[in-house]
C-alpha cells in the first residue's frame, strides 16, 4: 500500500488519445472487478434468502403468532413460497428483486419496495452527514498533526483518535444528546424534524469515521512529506500551505479514498444503531423495528439494500482509486 | 513500558477481575430498593442507583462478567474458525481458496454490526444466540488474514524445505506456518476483542441480547436512555465503563501492533 501514493499526477490535462488509451489499459480492470462484483452480489441475495431459513422452529408460526387460523397460516406459506423446494424459492425470490418486488410487509399489508423507499433517502441524508463530518473534522486534524509531528497537537490527536474510535454510537449519541439537547437545548434531542435535527445524528455517526481518517491521513502524509519531490518543490521556494495541500495532499489522497470506502460498511451499520438512538426514521430505525414486530420480509430487504448499497460504493471506489492511480489498473 | 500502555494493562486486569468477581455481587446487583429509585452517586452507591434502585456499580461489575465472558467465547471460536478456513485455503490453493474468496467477499459486503442484529433478531433472544450471531460475523477477518499470510509463508525455505522432507501436513502447519502467523493473528484478535464487546453491547442496546434481569452493559445503556433528562447518571456509569475497556484494548492492540506487525489501520 506504500507504494500505492507516490507518483505524481502530471500538472497538466493529458491529451485525449491519452485518456482513450488509458480507458483501454484500464478495461480488463473494470470488467474483473465488475465480474467479481456481480459474484457477491449473487452471494448477498442467497444469504439473505436464507435468514428467513434461520427462524427457528416454523417461521410462519413465528411471524403469524400463536391466534392465527390455519387458512392464514396457509396463506401466507404459499405467499412467501415455503412450500416449495429451496432451490424453487430462491430462484422465485431473485426473480422478485428482478421485478423490483421484495415481497409484502407483514405488519402493514403494504409493498416493502413502498416503505424502504422513505427509509432510504434518511438514510442516506444520514450518512452523507456523517461522512461530511468525518471527512470535514478528520482529514484537517490528521494532516496537521503530520505536520506538527511529535509534538504536542500530534499527541493530542492521537489521543483523541483512539477515543473516537472506541466510543460506541449508542454511547457518544446520550452523551452528545444530554450536553447539546437537554443542558444547552440547541437541537432537538430526537426525531427528524428540520436540518437542526441532522446535526446530532451525523456528529455520532461521523466522529469515529473522523477518528480513522484523521489516523490515516496523518500516516499518508507523513509518508509523502519525505518524498523527494515534496523536498523539490521546498527547494523551489514555494510556500508552505502550497506544498503541503497541492504537492502532498493530492498524493496522500489515494490511501485516504480507500480507507473511506471501506470504511463506509462501518457507517451504515453504525447507522442501524445511530437512527435507533435519535428515532431518525431510515432503514436501520425499519431494521430494529422490524425485527421486534418478526416482519421478517422487510428485514431481509433492508438488510439487502444496504448490503448492495456497500458493495455499489466499494467497486465505485476500487474504479476512482485505478483512475487515480493508473499503476493499480495495470496501465503502465 | 509506556504510562499509556501501564494504564491500559490495569483498566484491562481490573475489569477481568470485576468479572471473575461477579458471582459474589449478584446478589446486590438484584436488590431492589424502591425508596431510592434513580438516586445520583453517593457513599453507599457510588454509581447511583436504577429505576429499581439497584445499585449501579454493582450491576455493572456483573455486566462485565457477561459482556468479557461472550466476548472471549466469540473471539475465540471465529480465531479458531477463521484460522483453520484460512490456513486450509492459502495451503491448498485452487478451487477450495477461489471458495473461500468468494465466501469471504460476501460476508465482507454486509456491514458487520448489520449481519449481527438480522441474525440475532432472527435466531430469537438468548445468550447462546448471541454468540452464534457475532461469531458468524467475527471469523471473516481472521480467515482473510491467515489465508493472506499462508499464501507468502508456503514459499518460504524453511516451509519448503519440511515438505521435501515429508513433514505431515498438521505438523507441518503446527511447527512451520502457525507459530508465524501468531504474531498477526494476536493483533487482530485484540482488535477483535475490543469491536465484540462493543458489538455485544449494541445488540444488548438494541433490545435482541441478553435479556432481563441479567445485567449486560449494552442494556444497562439501553435503560438509562429513558432516563437521560431526570438522572443521566444511569446512562453515563454503564458507557464510561464501556468506553474505559475498549479504550484500554484498543490503546493495547496499537502498542502489540508496533512490535508484532499486521494489518495496516
Amino acid at each position: 500500500m506504500a507504494a500505492g501514493f507516490t507518483l505524481r499526477r502530471p500538472a497538466t490535462l493529458p491529451d485525449p488519445s491519452a485518456t482513450v488509451r488509458a480507458v483501454y489499459a484500464a478495461l480488463p480492470l473494470f470488467t474483473a472487478r465488475l465480474a467479481s462484483a456481480a459474484v457477491v452480489v449473487v452471494g448477498v441475495t442467497f444469504l439473505v434468502f436464507l435468514l428467513l431459513h434461520l427462524v427457528p422452529g416454523d417461521p410462519v408460526e413465528v411471524m403469524l403468532g400463536e391466534y392465527a387460523t390455519a387458512g392464514d397460516r396457509a396463506a401466507l406459506r404459499e405467499a412467501l413460497g415455503l412450500d416449495r423446494p429451496l432451490a424453487a424459492q430462491w430462484f422465485a425470490f431473485v426473480e422478485g428483486l428482478l421485478r423490483g418486488d421484495l415481497g409484502t410487509s407483514l405488519a402493514s399489508g403494504r409493498p416493502v419496495i413502498a416503505l424502504l423507499a422513505e427509509s432510504l433517502r434518511m438514510t442516506a441524508l444520514l450518512a452523507l452527514a456523517g461522512l461530511g463530518v468525518a471527512v470535514g473534522l478528520g482529514l484537517p486534524l490528521g494532516v496537521l498533526a503530520a505536520l506538527a509531528r511529535g509534538r504536542a497537537w500530534d499527541a493530542a490527536t492521537s489521543a483523541l483518535a483512539v477515543l473516537g474510535m472506541s466510543i460506541p454510537n449508542f454511547v457518544l449519541g446520550p452523551l452528545l444528546m444530554l450536553v447539546f439537547a437537554v443542558l444547552l437545548g440547541w437541537f432537538p434531542i430526537g426525531g427528524a424534524d428540520g436540518a437542526r435535527a441532522l446535526v446530532l445524528p451525523a456528529l455520532t455517526l461521523g466522529i469515529s469515521l473522523a477518528a480513522i481518517i484523521a489516523r490515516m491521513s496523518r500516516a499518508a502524509m507523513i509518508d509523502v512529506l519525505g518524498e523527494p519531490y515534496v523536498l523539490a518543490a521546498r527547494a523551489r521556494g514555494l510556500e508552505e500551505r502550497r506544498v503541503v495541500l497541492v504537492h502532498a495532499l493530492r498524493n496522500a489522497a489515494l490511501p485516504i479514498v480507500t480507507t473511506l470506502g471501506l470504511q463506509l460498511g462501518a457507517l451504515l451499520g453504525g447507522a442501524v444503531i445511530t437512527e435507533t438512538v435519535f428515532g431518525w426514521p431510515g432503514l436501520g430505525l425499519l431494521v430494529v423495528e422490524s425485527i421486534h414486530r418478526r416482519d421478517y420480509p422487510v428485514v431481509q430487504a433492508c438488510v439487502l439494500v444496504i448490503a448492495l448499497a456497500y458493495v455499489l460504493v466499494n467497486t465505485l471506489t476500487d474504479l476512482l482509486c485505478a483512475w487515480l492511480d493508473p499503476r493499480i489498473g495495470g496501465a503502465r | 513500558m509506556s504510562g499509556g500502555t501501564r494504564g491500559a494493562l490495569l483498566v484491562v486486569t481490573l475489569w477481568g477481575l470485576a468479572a471473575l468477581a461477579a458471582p459474589w455481587l449478584e446478589a446486590e446487583a438484584n436488590r431492589i430498593a424502591l425508596e431510592r429509585i434513580l438516586a445520583p452517586p453517593s457513599w453507599s452507591a457510588p454509581m447511583g442507583r436504577d429505576d429499581l434502585g439497584r445499585p449501579l456499580l454493582a450491576r455493572v461489575l456483573v455486566g462485565a462478567r457477561l459482556s468479557l465472558g461472550v466476548t472471549l467465547v466469540v473471539v475465540a471460536l471465529a480465531a479458531a474458525v477463521g484460522t483453520l478456513i484460512g490456513v486450509l485455503a492459502g495451503w491448498y490453493g485452487g478451487l477450495l481458496d477461489l471458495l473461500v474468496v468468494r465466501v469471504i467477499d460476501v460476508f465482507l459486503a454486509f456491514p458487520g454490526i448489520l449481519l449481527a442484529i438480522a441474525l440475532a433478531g432472527i435466531l430469537g433472544p438468548g445468550i447462546d444466540n448471541l454468540v452464534i450471531a457475532l461469531s458468524v460475523v467475527g471469523w471473516v477477518g481472521f480467515a482473510r488474514l491467515a489465508r493472506a499470510q499462508t499464501l507468502s509463508l508456503r514459499t518460504r525455505d524453511h516451509v519448503q524445505v519440511a515438505q521435501a522432507l515429508g513433514t505431515p501436513l498438521p505438523r507441518l502447519l503446527r511447527l512451520h506456518v502457525l507459530p508465524l502467523l501468531s504474531g498477526p493473528l494476536v493483533v487482530e484478535a485484540t482488535f477483535a476483542l475490543a469491536a465484540v464487546i462493543v458489538a455485544e453491547a449494541g445488540l444488548s442496546f438494541l433490545g435482541l441480547g441478553v435479556q432481563p434481569p441479567t445485567p449486560s452493559w449494552g442494556a444497562l445503556i439501553r435503560d438509562g436512555t429513558r432516563y437521560l433528562l431526570i438522572a443521566p447518571h444511569v446512562v453515563l456509569m454503564p458507557g464510561l465503563a464501556l468506553l474505559s475497556l475498549v479504550v484500554a484494548i484498543n490503546l493495547l492492540g496499537d502498542r502489540l501492533r508496533d512490535h508484532l506487525g499486521g494489518r495496516p489501520r
